[in-house]
């Protein structure tokens, strides 16, 4: 290798490899991304959307599972308050119900003198709670359509065996369900992710809060929303081969068999 | 099928290309109709009262919409405003959405670099606001421990705060007063820093909640403070920064800008 990388160098000669780091030098001078400040603050733009997103996500989960079966009652006082909750967050913009939650509880009174206000008066927890009733209300969409698709013969088969409704659902349906919704909710963190961008419209300092700083600070659009988007580039990339990985174990015994 | 499909796409081709010198054309010469500048608009950040603000009945008006059009009536121009939001007022200039900044905008070096500007039209200090029970009597680093600052976000404020207190306390940015001061109201932000003229109007003499001045008025460091309010122009505009130069002095002269000066800030 080292003999190679010799061969290299003679044959350019030493001038062009100056010239290729003179070039190098001159195209990170001028820059205003790549310093130590401007990338502490795309770091901890990066921490926060990571943290956002992920709780949301498990909170959003935890939430739906109940939900979906509420959701999935054939008792229509049961399904229907279900019903109403996903319409409602599924009919209304993620930045609306983000404005609601934020600037519209403080007009609740006596909310500050509250236990809750500690909590509520960070920028952090109003856009968690947004974000996790959004996705809950998803989620819980997305597995009601995959316990209600659940193969007639299976129902059936559980029955036979003599299984309870509650035994049924545990071992039969959600099982068969949960890797039947495994790509649409893949899809579903894909989006929560791009859809926690819009955290910075209530001062958080997540990755797009940080490229609007840097945006601000420096008037330099181009590059500050350009290297923004090349994280959540990397994170997207990140999760969809998660996923991928997860649908390889889980869904295996749905590839067509090869011998 | 072959040769027709070929004949519509070479028509189709053939209208694209007079389309386009049409409109190529069309375009130079509202180019050169804007360069000369008979008709100017500014680029300006609504609400910052009493810099810029709306009349309850939807009316732009402040010192700097009234200054701006006297200018106008000066060099005899007609002018038109376009509202922008500060952190994307600079880019918005040099994209050519507006011809000029008149948005209480401060001259300084980061700024510098990007635009033109006038000479300077005012020059007003900052200052820390709080809630009138506040325990706090003076801004330094060993008190603000632990605080929540509110700024505008790019704003010179923004800066001043983030370097000499980012480490100590925690700085909000917002995109626009208006969130600031209802999220003060909310008892989310402890102390806010903004322009005093600003601070007085929105905060000393709202009626909604009691405000008072936290500290002395802050106009240094020169670094963030610069030489006052300019009005900020693409660079090449020369031309029209010496016409700006020119119609600010004239309307110092004719008494015309101290009119303007007293119904916003008074008499001093």
């Amino acid at each position: 290798m080292c003999g190679y990388k010799n061969v290299t160098t003679s044959a350019l000669g030493g001038n062009e490899m100056l010239d290729i780091s003179a070039w190098f030098n001159d195209l990170l001078a001028g820059n205003l991304i790549f310093t130590p400040t401007t990338l502490g603050y795309y770091w901890e733009g990066l921490v926060t959307t990571t943290q956002l997103v992920f709780l949301s996500l498990i909170a959003g989960l935890v939430l739906a599972v109940p939900l979906a079966i509420m959701r999935s009652s054939k008792h229509k006082w049961i399904s229907l308050p279900i019903y109403f909750y996903t319409y409602v967050f599924r009919g209304t913009p993620l930045l609306i119900q983000l404005y609601i939650i934020y600037y519209g509880v403080v007009f609740i009174d006596g909310i500050q003198e509250t236990f809750l206000w500690p909590l509520l008066r960070e920028a952090f927890y109003p856009a968690l709670l947004a974000f996790t009733l959004n996705t809950a209300a998803y989620t819980t969409e997305i597995f009601r359509g995959a316990i209600k698709t659940t193969s007639k013969g299976e129902i059936e088969a559980a029955r036979a065996y003599g299984m309870s409704d509650s035994l049924m659902m545990r071992r039969i349906i959600l099982p068969s369900a949960f890797r039947r919704a495994l790509p649409a909710y893949g899809n579903e963190v894909i989006f929560m992710l791009h859809a926690s961008a819009i955290a910075s419209v209530v001062t958080l300092m997540d990755l797009t809060g940080a490229a609007r700083f840097v945006y601000a600070r420096f008037y330099a659009p181009f590059e500050a929303f350009l290297f923004v988007a090349a994280i959540y580039l990397c994170l997207t990339f990140a999760i969809l081969y998660f996923f991928r990985f997860l649908e390889k174990k889980l869904l295996a015994h749905l590839r067509p068999q090869t011998n | 099928m072959l040769f027709d499909g070929l004949f519509l796409t070479g028509s189709i081709m053939k209208n694209i290309i007079f389309i386009s010198i049409t409109a190529a054309s069309l375009a130079i010469g509202h180019v050169q109709a804007r360069d000369s500048y008979d008709h100017i608009r500014f680029g300006v950040d609504v609400p910052y009262e009493p810099m810029e603000y709306r009349t309850p009945d939807g009316e732009l008006t402040g010192f700097d919409i009234d200054l701006g059009n006297a200018l106008c009536e000066q060099m005899e121009v007609t002018c038109e405003w376009v509202e922008q939001q500060w952190d994307g007022i600079i880019p918005g200039l040099l994209a050519r959405n507006y011809d000029a900044i008149m948005s209480s905008m401060t001259i300084n070096e980061e700024r510098r670099a990007q635009v033109l500007f006038s000479d300077s039209y005012l020059t007003v200090p900052s200052a820390w606001f709080g809630p009138v029970d506040t325990a706090l009597e003076e801004v330094n680093e060993s008190n603000l421990k632990g605080l929540i600052l509110g700024v505008q976000r790019g704003t010179l404020q923004d800066n001043y705060a983030t370097d000499l207190y980012g480490d100590i306390a925690t700085v909000r940015r917002y995109a626009s007063v208006d969130d600031m001061l209802l999220d003060m109201e909310a008892d989310r932000v402890d102390i806010v820093f903004v322009n005093y003229p600003v601070g007085k109007t929105t905060l000393l003499d709202s009626e909604r909640s009691e405000y008072r001045v936290i500290g002395d008025m802050i106009n240094e460091p020169y670094k963030y403070f610069g030489d006052g309010l300019a009005i900020a122009l693409r660079p090449r505009d020369e031309a029209l920064a010496e016409r700006f130069n020119e119609a600010i002095a004239a309307v110092k002269e004719d008494g015309t800008y101290d009119r303007i000066h007293e119904r916003y800030f008074g008499e001093e």
